[in-house]
């Protein structure tokens, strides 16, 4: 398969990525940012920061992640051969780590001392909780009072990680309003903490840096499909939040113009009950929590309150990269509503014995749909973004699991 | 050309006085409860009146602000409302009014309707805390266009540099934050941002105002000391929030602080 040659690289320098990113936060913040990202322009790039992210990877969080061939799930769904990146065997059950021990490792060699950061599953505030743990840095996550209850096993982790966590009661009460706590955090301790955003969200320089440390998830599988099937595949499907996992799947395979990216968004109840997660398919052009993207808002432009099972999907936002990718024609999106992914949790569990996170789930769901349409020689990677451990109390609430 | 707001900074100036700014959110409780607050601070001694534009998502903002973004949006408060509130003020009095609040609701809105529309209803002046000098682009060609004053943000952490920078692009005066955190916090005020103000003070002919942590008329008499105006919010906000009928408090509270900053 031909690469094209890849324009400018994107963020351009104002953190841009056509017309959505930038830095659309207080000025508080700017001395911050700047400083973040001349830090990490001089010190990600060298060879001793690359090797030593390498050692914990690989040492620490266990990387690289397989990729398995789904054999069941392929012979079950009769389509294109369907193969799955293990983001759930990485440390912590998640891809978040990949993101948390990178930008911490980072911070330290910035001197910051603490370390903050917001969740939504718990995940990511499990993965920092880990990683300033690894590091020995003081941790608090910020987290809404809704998926404190609905993610309780991962505030106990996080707790027994050493981490404060902070209870969020604005707003809905979920990810976007624990990310504006973060926020108000950072602009009050600016000068001795690292704000550690989960996702390719946020204002400049977070969007780039993220997918750059997550660009780890698409470099391994492109390496690992090529031996086992010697190809590049067809279709890279990942479910989107903020848009970490999917971005870090899809980012070293998007200069192949022929390989379909599909983006996975969470439907919640439906797109026409206004009850969903799904930024870009039915939010439009706005900006929230730094940076200019597809948001959902009213027609006040007040940021509406998303709904999905899943808390990692439950973002009203989402990276700017990943609306600029929707709307040059690159990347194709898809919601799937809540009691798909409950059903498909319950397929891959029972089909392939992996139990996948609620978020992951969303991508195995339109999978289950998608592959039964394409040639049988087609390749289907699907990342797995993480394990479904944390979900089991709403899995039981919704499903009977039987005898 | 001079604006309202230069022209009270130069008036003032030419009194030797500083300038009150007194923010409150419009819409909180209702609209019409705010037409009749703004009276009362202007009655107190307010020089300029800064409206807030509640948003559902104030990054910039503490609790007290928040609770009171909430109870303007569950009034029915939207940008349509509160240019109308502003035309009605215009009515009654020419004291310089300054609308504050996130960018969102303004790009939804159309950012040149909206410039188009603030003029023709007499507002003076917008700032924007989501919109620093990174993003000014995004407002300036319509703000020039329809001469309305866009107010930049300076921070404890923005540099040297950065401050002439900001001195120079903003419009009327340059809002100085007295402190590194969100409005209503109360962490006193640092002798290093007396001495970059001062600092300030001496590079630049633009007004400096004073905001953010400021609630006490001790507090503002320190200010005054230094800069050109002094910005309060939270603790009007903080009266709003605990009346039904706020109105003989905020002039009263206007009018000590006032009082406080003439000395
Ligand atoms: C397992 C898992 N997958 C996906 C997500 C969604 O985030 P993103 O779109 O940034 O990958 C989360 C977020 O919490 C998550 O925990």
């Amino acid at each position: 398969m031909k690469k094209s040659e890849s324009k400018k690289s994107l963020p351009d320098a104002r953190g841009y990525f056509g017309e959505y990113g930038g830095m659309f936060v207080p000025e508080t913040l700017i001395s911050a940012l700047q400083e973040l990202e001349r830090g990490y322009n001089r010190i990600a790039g060298t060879p001793s920061f690359q090797k030593e992210l390498r050692y914990y990877l690989e040492h620490y969080a266990g990387r690289p992640t397989p990729l398995y061939f789904a054999s069941r799930m392929t012979a079950d769904l009769h389509g294109a051969r369907v193969y799955l990146k293990r983001e759930d065997l990485a440390h912590t059950g998640a891809h978040k780590i990949n993101n948390t021990v990178a930008q911490v490792l980072l911070a330290k060699k910035l001197r910051k001392k603490r370390i903050i950061a917001e969740t939504g599953a718990g995940q990511h505030g499990v993965a920092t909780a880990t990683a300033a743990a690894l590091f020995g840095l003081e941790c608090e996550v910020y987290m809404g009072d809704l998926d404190i209850k609905r993610q309780a096993l991962n505030v106990d982790r996080m707790r027994l990680l050493g981490a404060k966590v902070i209870p969020v009661y604005s707003g809905s009460m979920t990810l976007k309003d624990a990310m504006n706590e973060a926020i108000r955090d950072w602009v009050t301790n600016v000068e001795t903490t690292h704000y550690v955003i989960g996702s390719v969200a946020g204002p400049h320089p977070y969007p780039r840096m993220v997918r750059d440390f997550q660009s780890v998830i698409g470099k391994e599988a492109k390496g690992q499909i090529v031996k086992l099937e010697g190809r590049l595949p067809d279709v890279l499907i990942a479910c989107v939040g903020g848009g970490s996992n999917s971005i870090g799947l899809f980012y070293p395979f998007i200069g192949y113009k022929d390989i379909e990216l599909v983006g996975v968004e969470a439907g919640g109840l439906g797109i026409e009950t206004g009850r969903h997660g799904a930024s870009l398919t039915a939010g439009e052009k706005g900006v929230l929590h730094g940076s200019m993207t597809k948001i959902l808002m009213d027609r006040d432009g007040q940021i509406i309150n998303p709904h999905s099972v899943s808390a990692g999907l439950d973002y009203p936002g989402v990276g700017p990269e990943l609306s600029y990718l929707k709307d040059a024609g690159r990347l194709k999106v898809y919601p799937v509503k809540d009691d798909e992914a409950l059903s498909a949790t319950v397929y891959l569990s029972r089909k392939e014995g992996i139990i996948p996170a609620l978020e992951s789930a969303h991508a195995i769901a339109f999978a289950m749909r998608y592959v039964p349409k394409l040639p049988k020689r087609s390749l289907v990677v699907i990342n797995v973004s993480g394990r479904g451990d944390k979900d089991m109390d709403i899995i039981r609430e919704h499903i009977k699991l039987g005898g | 050309m001079v604006s309202r707001i230069d022209e009270t900074f130069g008036a003032l100036h030419g009194k030797g006085e500083k300038a009150l700014i007194a923010y409150i959110m419009a819409g909180d409780p209702d609209i019409q409860k705010t037409q009749s607050y703004t009276y009362a601070l202007i009655k107190g001694g307010a020089d300029i009146i800064e409206l807030g534009m509640p948003f559902s998502d104030p990054i910039a903002d503490g609790p007290v602000i928040q609770k009171a973004a909430q109870r303007a949006l569950g009034s029915g408060t939207n940008i349509s409302s509160i240019l109308e509130l502003v035309r009605n003020i215009r009515r009654a009095h020419s004291t310089p009014v300054i609308l504050m609040g996130y960018f969102n609701p303004v790009f939804k809105y159309g950012a040149e309707q909206f410039f188009i529309d603030a003029e023709k209803s007499g507002v003076d002046g917008v700032i924007l805390p989501d919109i620093p000098l990174e993003e000014i682009g995004a407002v300036t060609p319509y703000a020039g266009k329809y001469n309305i004053d866009i107010i930049l943000l300076a921070a404890p952490t923005s540099g040297r540099n950065r401050l002439l920078q900001l001195s120079k692009h903003t419009e009327g005066f340059l809002y100085y934050i007295s402190l590194t955190g969100v409005t209503g916090a109360s962490k006193g005020i640092d002798s290093q941002v007396i001495s970059s103000i001062q600092w300030l003070k001496r590079k630049t002919q633009k007004p400096v105002a004073v905001g953010f942590g400021i609630s006490t008329p001790e507090q503002a008499a320190m200010i005054a000391e230094v800069a050109d105006g002094v910005v309060v919010g939270s603790a009007f906000v903080k009266l709003i929030e605990s009346h039904d009928d706020a109105s003989n408090d905020l002039l009263a509270f206007a009018h000590a602080l006032k009082n406080a900053i003439k000395e």
